[in-house]
């Protein structure tokens, strides 16, 4: 029983990580509002967040800034935090891009329903 | 501490679901803030004190202020058109 | 493609794409259990090498600087996308005043309570920022935090007073000026390595002493030059989407529907 707790637990976080990717992927498949699917978007992008940080981690770490701790100190991949880091700051300018083309897609087509996009239907 | 980590991740994987299905994009904004300030709370526990630095102020204050700011224009021209 | 159709579809492909995300995870290295030698190389290296005591700043700034280069240019190419989306159109003429309230709904004037404690906080948090910015090789910290930390400010302004004294604190073209010597600067301190006859971005400042402000050489500076960029590009932001929501109307409706017949 503890063995299948515990397996269960290794893998949380990309068991976390593999279910917001589909589900932020559902909302964007049945998203009737652009910015409820630039939202669900943002949610999918959080998904790489919790596989990056199960990746980097290491039990009974700390983190890796050595100001107080001394050298040698075990301390969890600070290469993975550098992605994240970087990601998180060009995701909220991507994002403020995507919202900027919703405006114009509004203004375009009349209707904020990815649905009634005129020049997207096939 | 295995069992905060635990709880975290369960508790983002949870809050992330719920602000995909709010479909009303004025209320999920509420959720998705709250949610970045989670993602930030996880980062602090998974010892990233620098990623949560910056997800708290993108969380917090950038991204709803573009999405709130984008409805109030989007409902601007709703009222247009009427 | 119906809308019913495509959702079903999406379920039962997104189901069979769970179901093999989960299989592939299964080879993992579980949560807690870090496989690579690379992060413990570099937690043990940082101090010696870059006399960085935040082994995130040094690998962002320094061993993935020309990485982080490729970021920053994301960054300034959708900052430059949105600004141009969000442009005065011909067919729009500004509001004279800003419509900064809603029409239909009475909105109680800010307190006197929340003006003064904003206005106490504006000082704080540029000190706040600049501590940030030039603290990253020290403690957690960096260009990109105290960028969007000393962008929070001209934001704080607009919440405790309005939109005049936002347009006010701020300028499009400082703000534009900011953002593009970051970005440049950037690139330029990797050249000037080239002219020391090293590699691209290679740290050409003496190192100093571990612990002080002015120490891990080119990290600080490009630390400094990335909050430049950063904070001048979510400013850029922040005034294009209030001037398409406060200032920009439509100057007429009519024109504009009757020649869109014209454009199906």
């Amino acid at each position: 029983m503890s063995q299948a707790v515990s397996e269960f637990l290794r893998m949380l976080p990309f068991l976390v990580a593999a279910w917001l990717f589909v589900v932020g992927l559902y909302g964007i498949v049945t998203s009737r509002h652009l910015v409820h699917l630039i939202m669900c978007l943002v949610v999918v992008q959080t998904s790489t967040y919790l596989l990056l940080l199960g990746v980097g981690y290491k039990i009974g770490a700390a983190a890796p800034i050595f100001a107080d701790i001394p050298v040698g100190t075990p301390a969890v991949d600070p290469v993975t935090h550098a992605l994240m880091l970087t990601d998180i700051v060009v995701e909220a300018t991507v994002m403020a891009l995507l919202l900027a083309l919703a405006i114009q897609a509004e203004e375009r087509a009349g209707s904020v329903d990815p649905e009634q996009l005129r020049i997207m239907r096939g | 501490m295995i069992v905060l980590q635990a709880g975290i991740l369960l508790f983002v994987g949870v809050i992330g679901t719920a602000v995909v299905f709010t479909r009303n994009p004025l209320n999920q904004v509420i959720g998705l803030t709250f949610y970045g300030l989670l993602m930030a709370l996880m980062f602090f526990i998974f010892q990233a004190p620098d990623v949560a630095f910056s997800q708290i102020v993108i969380g917090a204050v950038v991204l709803p202020l573009m999405v709130l700011l984008t409805l109030a224009k989007l409902k601007v021209k709703e009222q247009r058109r009427k | 493609m119906n809308y019913q159709a495509r959702t079903a579809l999406f379920i039962v492909s997104g189901l069979g794409f769970l179901c093999f995300y989960i299989w592939g995870l299964h080879g993992l290295p579980g949560l807690g259990h870090y496989p690579g030698p690379y992060g413990n190389l570099i937690n043990s290296l940082t101090v010696y090498e870059r006399h960085a005591t935040d082994a995130v700043t040094a690998v962002n700034f320094d061993y993935r600087g020309f990485d982080t280069l490729g970021e920053e240019f994301i960054l300034f190419a959708s900052v430059m996308g949105a600004n141009l989306l969000l442009r005065k159109q011909k067919d729009d003429r500004e509001e004279d005043p800003p419509l900064d309230r809603a029409q239909d709904r009475v909105v109680p004037p800010t307190s006197d309570a929340i003006r003064v404690t904003g206005l106490a906080l504006v000082l704080p948090i540029v000190v706040f920022g600049l501590y940030t910015i030039s603290h990253g090789q020290l403690t957690p910290g960096g260009g990109f935090q105290g960028g969007v930390i000393l962008a929070s400010m001209p934001l704080i302004i607009y919440l405790c007073g309005d939109y005049k004294a936002f347009d006010q604190v701020t300028s499009h073209v400082l703000s534009e000026v900011t953002e593009a010597v970051g970005a440049g600067g950037y690139a330029i301190a990797g050249l000037i390595s080239i002219v020391f006859g090293l590699n691209y971005l290679t740290n050409f400042i003496p190192l100093g002493q571990t612990g002080d402000v002015l120490s891990s050489g080119t990290i600080l500076l490009i630390s400094v030059l990335t909050g430049l960029e950063v904070a001048g590009g979510l400013v850029v932001l922040m005034i294009a989407f209030f001037r398409q929501t406060l200032v920009y109307r439509k100057a007429d409706d009519e024109s504009r529907e009757q020649d869109e017949p014209s454009r199906q």
